[in-house]
């Protein structure tokens, strides 16, 4: 007989054996040699954590007491499997499209990346794992008691050995589970260790059968005969258990957080799916297919006393194969090992991301989310959950003593993380599921089932006694029903107003346009649509995206990931844009490490939050903005074109105005010439027949044709003055001169040949004591001009001009403003051009080619002659340039 | 002659139309499978007289699993093997 103490030496050279596995997997792995993980028996072994020592031990013990219903635990599952291409091969699908982490992942993505549904699923796990582990924890301290009971040493402390198991778990799966943060990059070790588990109690439950049927009774015929005289064969289960019980399996095999971590997380091959539809339940039919003899023959074999889910372990010990028992008993210990491991990695992963991660977040909101170590937080949460879960696992142990109730727990356990089902299911096939639903669905499950079932056996545990609720609310007689189940009364009113809560509010309610879209992702999964654009981008993030993704993945991985994001855009260098497609990428690598909703938060706290989230609602805001930008354009061209044509058909009139005033030029200069020219050739015909003149009489003809020829000659010098001046080829005669000066010479010229109109010129004198450097024959003629201007059409009675002088910075200023009408507006485009004379009710003299040679000598100078519209009576503006002022 | 043009192109896309049809069918098979399971196992429980042998009953239900194990195992690898045959048709 095996001691205790040579028990826990085999325990722990087997424990240290699995670290060595994972260790030398992990090594593997590392160098890149471990194709043999990536197989598809790697695989559906990880799935046999199914297998738990519950099964292990409890499936004799289940047979003996109630005949084939055990049977039901593997049913289930094996329909789930056979039919994976329903619901499983979408599920590690999506998993893998959406890079998931846990089922509260999953479901919180599905709504719209709903940080409190993930909450909500995570706390529900926490509940349903948390006994779960308490009764492996029990089953293990039974197996050891087995043992210890014979034995010299006493009975051993069943605390201890808990304690120590518990611990030892935790360890393992904090060195194996959180090596790597990024649950998808998923763990070598720990699945090789796993499946060298479930090979170790497919060996020893194997091994133990083998022997009970050949080895105690005389091979399968004798198992056979014994049966039909074996209380096992008073099977008498109903109908609805056996359906309910099915029903129940096979919706835990999906929902329960380990399996959904070997089934989805840890897959590494959709094809691995196909053979693990067969191999699995394989796998499952051969833990099967010797219960049945074990229980019967160990009904019939051990005394009444015994408890019969320990027969795996007794029997072996009845016959005095401590060998055999020793290694049945490491086929426990290892179902329970590799449950705690998974249940804790997948359970942490929730915690960490859906409870202690966003509260983090949302505790150092205002920071960035880079400026602390995300990926410290998140890898020191996830393994302080993994204390804390199977702490509490312990715990629970602890505080319900082992007592019986712990063995209900399992198929509690199983409702309990079922009540995700209906979210779950209707989330992949129903595109109308919303997160209110799911939601009110999901809580209002939950609620009952903790009511009914959870509460009153955690009491019965952990109190001793069953609280009994008030009326209608008792928990054994809900709603005053009476079933003789529990168990199928609590599941069919948990799931089934969990479903038609689900439903209903589904149906309800309005999706947000974040749920629509994921909705749509994960029902049409299969249609490859390219993943909408869930981000905006703001530019100049990039940098901040690439330290924060450089936190949770890794420099090394997250450079690589926006270089190639980077090469994707078409850079040769350089960060990648923050586009949509890239945003969504990052979110995605960043799910795999800290799960969806908190990707989705950390993104978009660095990118400002500017989640669009309807990939329909971006193409038609590009449509609008689109349409908005041509219609805005061609409004733009139009205006412009109305504008160019505003401005030909201005150009036009001008030309055509050039033309009449050409035209009406011409004739004047003709008749302007001929006048003179016909009183010279009549003065001058007198002149030559008339002997007999007098001499005044000669005197004054020939002063008429003198003046007559000074007028002609006065013409023409102006208009070959204009035509040296257009042409450039002026000189200018430059000097300094006192403005003062300039002013009072052209006053001058001007008063002595308009003696019969007066005009008063108002000036100051004052203000004109400026020392100029310019042409100041050029520059007269200019004051010349506009006086004379001012006498020959001012209109006023008493006709004024007013000669102001500005000095300002830079520039001189002086304006010729006299009280007249001024000039009406439609001729004063025309006054500065050649030939032009406005219409005027005024004598006027001049031939049109004053203000043309004003400006012309202006421009010369280097200064400008303007008229200021808007006074009251003619304005002109004289600017005269800082060169002028050189000597001021 | 000018009948000889059209022929094969008919032919082959026949075999192409019965290849995606023998999948079509396959995928029913695999759906339907659980289908059948839910049937094979729930059903006894209607008609199973009290008191009978558990014995058969074992046997029968084991039968009925391993009947399922088979066929998941087939359909699987034939799943498998045309969608292979889908891969390298479409590359």
């Amino acid at each position: 007989m095996l001691s205790f103490d040579g028990l826990v030496a085999v325990c722990v050279l087997y424990v240290a054996g699995l670290f060595g596995v994972a260790f030398w997997a992990e090594k593997r792995a590392g160098e890149g040699r471990a194709r043999w993980l990536n197989s598809p028996l790697i695989y559906t072994l990880s799935l046999s954590i199914y297998t738990t020592a519950w099964t292990f031990y409890g499936a004799v013990g289940n047979a003996a007491r109630s005949g084939l219903e055990f049977m039901t635990i593997y049913l289930g599952p094996t329909l789930v499997f056979v039919g994976w291409f329903w619901l499983l091969r979408k599920m590690v699908r999506i998993g893998r499209a959406q890079r998931i982490t846990s089922v509260a992942d999953m479901i919180s993505s599905r709504y719209g990346k709903s940080g409190g549904l993930a909450a909500l699923v995570t706390l529900l796990a926490v509940v349903g794992t948390t006994p779960y582990i308490a009764l492996q924890l029990q089953s293990l301290t039974l197996a050891f008691g087995v043992f210890a009971r014979p034995g010299a040493l006493g009975a051993p402390d069943a605390g201890s050995t808990a304690i120590w198991v518990a611990g030892g778990l935790a360890l393992f799966t904090i060195v194996f589970g959180t090596r790597s943060l990024d649950a998808n990059e998923r763990h070598p070790g720990l699945v090789s260790a796993i499946a060298a588990e479930a090979v170790v109690k497919l060996f020893a439950f194997l091994a133990v059968g083998a022997f009970v049927v050949w080895g105690v009774a005389d091979g399968p015929a004798d198992i056979l005969a014994r049966i039909e005289t074996s209380p096992v064969a008073a099977w008498d289960a109903g109908g609805a258990r056996w359906l309910g019980l099915t029903v129940l399996a096979a919706a835990a095999i999906v929902c329960l957080p380990r399996m959904f971590q070997v089934l989805v997380v840890e897959n590494r091959d959709e094809r691995h799916l196909a053979t693990a539809s067969w191999a699995f339940p394989l796998y499952l039919f051969c833990m099967c297919i010797f219960v049945v003899p074990i229980a019967v023959v160990g009904l019939a074999e051990l005394p009444t006393d015994a408890n019969p889910d320990l027969f795996v372990l007794t029997l072996p010990l009845h016959a005095n194969q401590s060998g055999l028992a020793l290694l049945a008993f490491l086929g426990g210990f290892s179902a329970a090992t590799s449950m705690v491991i998974v249940a804790a990695l997948a359970v942490s992963t929730m915690v960490s991301n859906h409870i202690i991660v966003p509260i983090w977040l949302a505790a150092t909101r205002g920071e960035r989310p880079i400026t602390g170590d995300m990926a410290r937080v998140a890898l020191v949460a996830r393994r302080l959950s993994i204390i804390g879960i199977v702490g509490l696992g312990y715990l629970y142990y602890d505080l319900s003593g082992g007592a019986e109730a712990l063995s209900a727990i399992g198929l509690i356990a199983f409702l309990g993380v079922s009540q995700v089902l209906p979210a779950l299911i209707g989330g992949i096939f129903w595109r109308g599921a919303t997160r209110a639903g799911a939601a009110v669905g999901i809580g209002l499950g939950f609620g009952i089932w903790a009511w009914l079932l959870f509460l009153p056996n955690a009491a019965a545990g952990l109190l001793g006694t069953i609280p009994e609720g008030p009326g209608w609310l008792n928990p054994a007689t809900p709603l005053g029903l009476t079933g003789t189940d529990p168990l199928l009364t609590a599941m069919v009113l948990s799931l089934g107003i969990n479903t038609f809560a689900f439903v209903a509010v589904s149906l309800l309610s309005f999706p947000s346009p974040l749920e629509r879209l994921m909705g749509a992702q994960f029902v049409h999964v299969y249609d490859h649509s390219p993943t909408p654009s869930a981000w905006r981008g703001s530019t100049g993030t990039a940098n901040d995206l690439l330290v924060m993704a450089g936190r949770i993945l890794g420099s090394e991985r997250a450079t690589a990931l926006f270089e190639a994001a980077a090469r994707d855009q078409g850079r040769q260098d350089g960060l990648p844009e923050p586009t949509p497609a890239m945003l969504e990428l990052l979110e995605r690598e960043l799910a795999g490490s800290v799960g969806a909703a908190t990707a989705h938060a950390m993104v978009g706290q660095i990118t400002g939050g500017a989640s669009v989230s309807v990939r329909d609602l971006i193409a038609v805001a590009d449509e609008t903005a689109q349409m908005m930008e041509y219609s805005s354009r061609l409004q733009a061209q139009s205006q412009e074109l109305s504008q160019t044509a505003a401005r030909l058909r201005e150009a036009n009139n001008k030309l055509r105005e050039m033309s009449v005033q050409k035209d009406a030029f011409l004739s004047s200069v003709s008749h302007e010439l001929r006048t003179p020219m016909t009183s010279i050739r009549a003065f001058s015909e007198i002149l030559m027949q008339g002997e007999a003149m007098p001499g005044a009489e000669r005197a004054r003809f020939s002063r008429i044709i003198h003046d007559e020829s000074l007028r002609l000659t006065r013409l023409l010098d102006d208009l070959l003055d204009l035509s040296v001046l257009e042409s450039g080829q002026v000189t200018l005669n430059e000097s300094t001169v006192q403005l003062v000066d300039v002013i009072d010479r052209a006053v001058h010229a001007t008063s002595a040949s308009a003696a019969n109109r007066r005009l008063v010129v108002r000036r100051d004198r004052a203000a004109e004591e400026i020392e100029l450097f310019t042409d100041a024959d050029r520059l007269t003629q200019v004051f010349v001009n506009l006086i004379s201007n001012a006498q020959k059409y001012c209109d006023a009675e008493v006709p004024t001009l007013e000669i102001i002088v500005r000095r300002r910075p830079g520039r001189i200023e002086l304006e010729f403003s006299d009280n007249g009408t001024g000039i009406a507006p439609d001729q004063e485009s025309l006054i500065f051009e050649k030939f032009a004379r406005i219409a005027s009710g005024m004598d006027a003299t001049g031939a049109g080619l004053g203000l043309a040679i004003s400006r012309e000598i202006m421009a010369r100078i280097g200064g400008a002659l303007s008229y200021v519209p808007g006074q009251s009576g003619a304005t002109f503006r004289i600017r005269l340039p800082a060169r002028a002022l050189r000597a001021a | 002659m000018s009948d000889a043009d059209p022929r094969p192109r008919r032919g082959r896309s026949t075999f192409l139309e019965r290849k995606t049809y023998r999948r079509a069918r396959l995928e029913d098979a695999a759906r339907l499978l659980p289908v059948l399971g839910l049937f094979l196992l729930l059903s006894p429980t209607a008609i199973r007289s009290t008191g009978g042998g558990s014995g058969l009953w074992l046997i029968y239900f084991m039968g009925v699993w391993l009947l399922l194990i088979v066929a998941a195992a087939v359909l699987s690898r034939a799943l498998a093997r045309t969608s292979q045959d889908q891969g390298q048709g479409g590359a």
